[in-house]
C-alpha cells in the first residue's frame, strides 16, 4: 500500500510551502488518490478551487501525514473525487459555483451555494452573466405510498441562522431529509483574494462567530507557516487560553440548548448563567466577549487585562462548583434521557468514512483531535484526555461535550499556571513573493483548516474550510427513521454552523 | 438533586445577587423600559429575529438577552417563532444576496405597526464584507430600518438600551409605520 509520501513523490512540489507538502500531480494520480479515499485508507481534510487549478488535503488516518495534491484544468474539469468519495460532492459543487470548473463523472451537477442570485456566475473563475432563469432546485426524490413533504426554513422558528430542510416522512416518521444551504454566502474567499494579513485575519474572525477564536487561530497559523514565523511563547499560551475559553463557553451552551430541546428548561437555564459567566470572564481577560480580533499573525494582539487571570480562575472555580449537579442532573433524569439515548444515530462506518471531526466523530468513535493528533504547540506540552465513545447518538454527543468542558477546565489552569513572561507578538514580514501556508486547529466544533497563498505580503488565495462540511450530509443520514419531533434534538447536537459551511 | 435546584432558582436570583454595576444598569433599564413598554403597547413587546446573512456572533448575543443574568422577559419583550406574532423584526447580517428574498417576505409577514432593529455592524452597511458580489449591504437596503445597535456583535446591555431607545422614539410619535 503506497503511503502519502509515495504519492507527493509522484507529482511536481511546490516551493515555500509549510508545514505540509503540496504537490502538483496528474490526473491519474488524482484518481488514484480518489480511490484510496474511496477504501477508507486516506482521509479527505478539504477540497478546494482556484481558477484553473482544484486543491486536495489529504491525512493518512494511521500515521497522520498530511499532504496536497493539486490538479491543473486547463479545460475547466477535473475528475471527480466525489464519484468514488460522496464527502466530496458538496466541496465539487462549490467549487464550480464559484470557479466552474466542472467534476466529471460526479453524480451531482447541481449547484450548492449558488442561488441564481449573485448576478454573475463563477464569481471567482471567468465570470459569465447570472442565467436569466434558473431551473428550480431539484430535491431528490423519495417516493412511496402516503409519503408527505415537509419543508421548513431558510428563516426558522427560533434564533438561528437560516437554511432550509425539506423533510420526507411517512406519518411521524423521517424517510428523507435533505438540506438547502448557501443562504448565509457571504463571498468570504472572494472578499479575502487581494487583501491584507491584517484584513484577512478580521474576515476569518467573522467567518463563524461562534468559532473566532479558532479562525484566527488557524488563519494565523497558516500565515505564520507560509512567512516561517515563530511566535513568542507567551502568545503561544494566551492563543490556546482563548481557545479553551471559547470551547467552554460553546460546550456549556450547547449542553444546556440540547435539553432544552427536549424541552428541559431547567438544563438550559443553568447551563446558560455558565455560559455567560465564561463570556464575562473572557471581556475581562482580553476586551471582547467572543475574543474577536485578539489573535493575529505575528501573536496576539493584547495581553490579558489587569485581573484577567482572577476572573477566570473564579469562573473556573464557579464551575468546577455548579458543573457536577448539573451533569447528575442529566444522568439521573429519565425523561431527558428518554429523548437523547438511541436518538440520531450516526454508526461509526459513516463517520469514519466522512472522517468527521469534533463531537460529531468523537461520540462515534473517531479519536481525531488536532490538538492532540497533531499536537501544535502549546498543546504538547499539556496533559488532556480526548474522550471517545462509539455510541453515536445525541446523548453521546452530550457526554462527550460534558467530557470536554472537564477537559478545558483543566487546560485552562495549566496554562493560566504556566503563561510564560515576555512579549506578546511579533513583527510580520512580508516575505518572498510567493509563500504558501496551511493550518488545522481544533476549533470547539472540530478542525478548521486554513490555507493560504501569498504573494509580496498580500493573500493571493486563502481557503478556510469549517468542520460542517462533513457534519451537515451526516446530518441527514442520522436523523432517518427518527420521528419529525426530534429533529430539534439531532440537529442541536450536531450544532453545524451555517455560516463557517456556506463562508 | 433537582430539588436542590429548584430551591437555588427560587433562593438567589442571579439577576439581584452582587450588585455591581452592571446589575445597577439593568434595574433602570427594567423600570425604564417596563413604562415606556407599557404607555405604548399596554403589555409587551414581541421580537421575531431574523438572520439575514450574520456570523452567527449577533445570534450568540441575541440568545444571551435570555439567560439569568439579562432575562428580557421581566422586561416585556418576548422572542417569538413567527413574524406574524411580532411587533418588532431584529435582523442581523450584512443581508446577502441569498437572504434577500425570505427577508422581503418575513417583512411583509409581520402584521403593522412594525419595527425594524438592524442589529450589528454587518446590518448597518455591510460591515466588513460590504462589496462582495454576495451581499446586498445593510438591512436598510432591503426593508426600512428604524434602528440601529452597533457593535460586532453588540453586547446584550447595548441590545436591551437600544430596544429602551427604540420604545422612546416609537412613544414620541417619531416613528410611524
Ligand atoms: S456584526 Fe459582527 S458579530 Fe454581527 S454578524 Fe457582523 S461580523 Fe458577525
Amino acid at each position: 500500500m503506497p503511503s502519502l509520501i509515495d504519492l507527493t513523490l509522484e507529482g511536481r512540489k511546490v516551493a515555500q510551502y509549510g508545514p505540509w507538502p503540496r504537490v502538483v500531480v496528474d490526473a491519474s494520480v488524482w484518481t488514484f488518490a480518489a480511490s484510496e479515499l474511496a477504501h477508507g485508507r486516506w482521509n479527505l481534510l478539504g477540497l478546494w478551487g482556484e481558477p484553473a487549478t482544484v486543491h486536495m488535503a489529504i491525512m493518512d488516518g494511521q500515521t497522520a501525514e498530511i499532504a496536497v495534491v493539486s490538479l491543473d484544468c486547463p479545460d475547466r474539469t477535473f475528475p471527480s473525487v466525489g464519484k468514488h468519495h460522496p464527502p466530496a460532492l458538496r466541496l465539487e459543487r462549490t467549487i464550480n459555483d464559484l470557479f466552474g470548473l466542472s467534476a466529471q463523472g460526479s453524480s451531482d451537477a447541481r449547484p450548492w451555494l449558488d442561488h441564481n442570485r449573485w448576478d454573475v456566475r463563477f464569481p471567482l473563475g471567468e465570470r459569465i452573466d447570472a442565467l436569466p432563469n434558473a431551473a428550480p432546485y431539484r430535491f431528490l426524490a423519495a417516493e412511496g405510498d402516503g409519503l408527505h413533504q415537509i419543508a421548513v426554513g431558510p428563516v426558522h422558528a427560533g434564533i438561528i441562522e437560516p437554511g432550509h430542510f425539506r423533510f420526507t416522512a411517512s406519518g411521524e416518521t423521517v424517510v428523507r431529509l435533505e438540506q438547502r444551504l448557501g443562504y448565509v454566502h457571504k463571498g468570504i474567499d472572494g472578499l479575502m483574494t487581494g487583501a491584507s494579513l491584517a484584513r484577512g485575519v478580521q474576515l476569518a474572525g467573522r467567518t463563524s462567530g461562534d468559532s473566532t477564536v479558532a479562525y484566527a487561530y488557524a488563519y494565523s497559523r497558516a500565515a505564520e507557516a507560509a512567512l516561517d514565523l515563530v511566535v513568542p511563547d507567551r502568545a503561544v499560551f494566551l492563543r490556546a487560553l482563548l481557545a479553551e475559553l471559547e470551547r467552554l463557553a460553546n460546550h456549556l451552551g450547547d449542553i444546556g440548548a440540547i435539553c432544552n430541546d427536549a424541552s428541559f428548561a431547567l438544563m438550559h437555564a443553568h447551563c446558560g448563567v455558565l455560559r455567560e459567566s465564561v463570556l464575562r470572564a473572557a471581556a475581562a481577560a482580553s476586551g471582547h466577549r467572543l475574543m474577536r480580533d485578539i489573535i493575529v499573525p505575528g501573536g496576539v494582539s493584547r495581553d490579558i487585562g489587569d485581573g484577567g487571570a482572577e476572573a477566570i480562575q473564579a469562573t473556573l472555580d464557579n464551575i468546577r462548583l455548579r458543573f457536577p449537579a448539573l451533569v447528575e442532573l442529566y444522568d439521573n433524569t429519565a425523561s431527558l434521557q428518554d429523548r437523547t439515548v438511541d436518538t440520531g444515530t450516526l454508526k461509526p462506518p459513516l463517520a469514519r468514512q466522512y472522517a468527521v471531526g469534533g463531537y460529531v466523530g468523537r461520540a462515534s468513535g473517531r479519536s481525531f483531535d488536532a490538538r492532540r493528533t497533531l499536537a501544535y504547540p502549546p498543546y504538547d506540552s499539556l496533559r488532556f484526555d480526548v474522550p471517545v465513545l462509539n455510541e453515536g447518538d445525541v446523548n453521546a454527543r452530550v457526554w462527550i461535550r460534558v467530557r470536554e468542558v472537564e477537559q478545558s477546565l483543566s487546560l485552562i489552569e495549566q496554562i493560566l499556571s504556566r503563561l510564560p513572561e515576555g512579549p506578546i507578538c511579533r513583527e510580520v514580514p512580508l516575505g518572498g513573493e510567493v509563500r504558501e501556508g496551511m493550518a488545522i486547529v481544533e476549533g470547539f466544533r472540530g478542525d478548521v483548516l486554513v490555507w493560504l497563498r501569498l504573494r509580496n505580503g498580500l493573500i493571493e488565495r486563502c481557503h478556510m474550510r469549517d468542520p460542517s462540511w462533513f457534519q451537515w450530509p451526516l446530518l441527514e443520514a442520522v436523523i432517518e427513521n427518527n420521528i419529525v419531533a426530534d429533529f430539534p434534538l439531532c440537529n442541536k447536537s450536531f450544532n453545524c454552523s451555517y455560516s463557517g459551511h456556506d463562508l | 438533586m433537582r430539588k436542590l435546584l429548584f430551591e437555588s432558582v427560587f433562593r438567589q436570583p442571579l439577576t439581584e445577587r452582587a450588585p455591581s454595576p452592571d446589575d445597577a444598569a439593568m434595574a433602570e433599564l427594567a423600570t425604564a423600559l417596563g413604562q415606556a413598554g407599557r404607555r405604548r403597547l399596554g403589555r409587551s413587546l414581541s421580537i421575531r429575529e431574523v438572520d439575514a446573512g450574520s456570523c452567527n456572533g449577533c445570534e450568540l448575543e441575541i440568545h444571551a438577552l435570555n439567560n439569568a443574568y439579562y432575562d428580557v422577559e421581566r422586561f416585556g419583550l418576548r422572542f417569538v417563532a413567527s413574524p406574524r406574532h411580532a411587533d418588532v423584526l431584529m435582523v442581523t447580517g450584512p443581508v446577502t444576496k441569498n437572504m434577500r428574498g425570505a427577508l422581503e417576505r418575513t417583512y411583509d409577514a409581520t402584521p403593522n405597526p412594525k419595527w425594524v432593529v438592524a442589529v450589528g455592524d454587518c446590518a448597518r452597511n455591510g460591515g466588513c464584507f460590504a462589496g462582495s458580489y454576495a451581499v446586498v449591504g445593510g438591512v436598510s437596503e432591503v426593508i426600512p430600518v428604524d434602528l440601529h445597535i452597533p457593535g460586532c456583535p453588540p453586547a446584550p446591555t447595548a441590545m436591551l438600551q437600544g430596544l429602551l431607545a427604540l420604545l422612546e422614539r416609537a412613544d414620541a410619535g417619531a416613528v410611524t409605520s
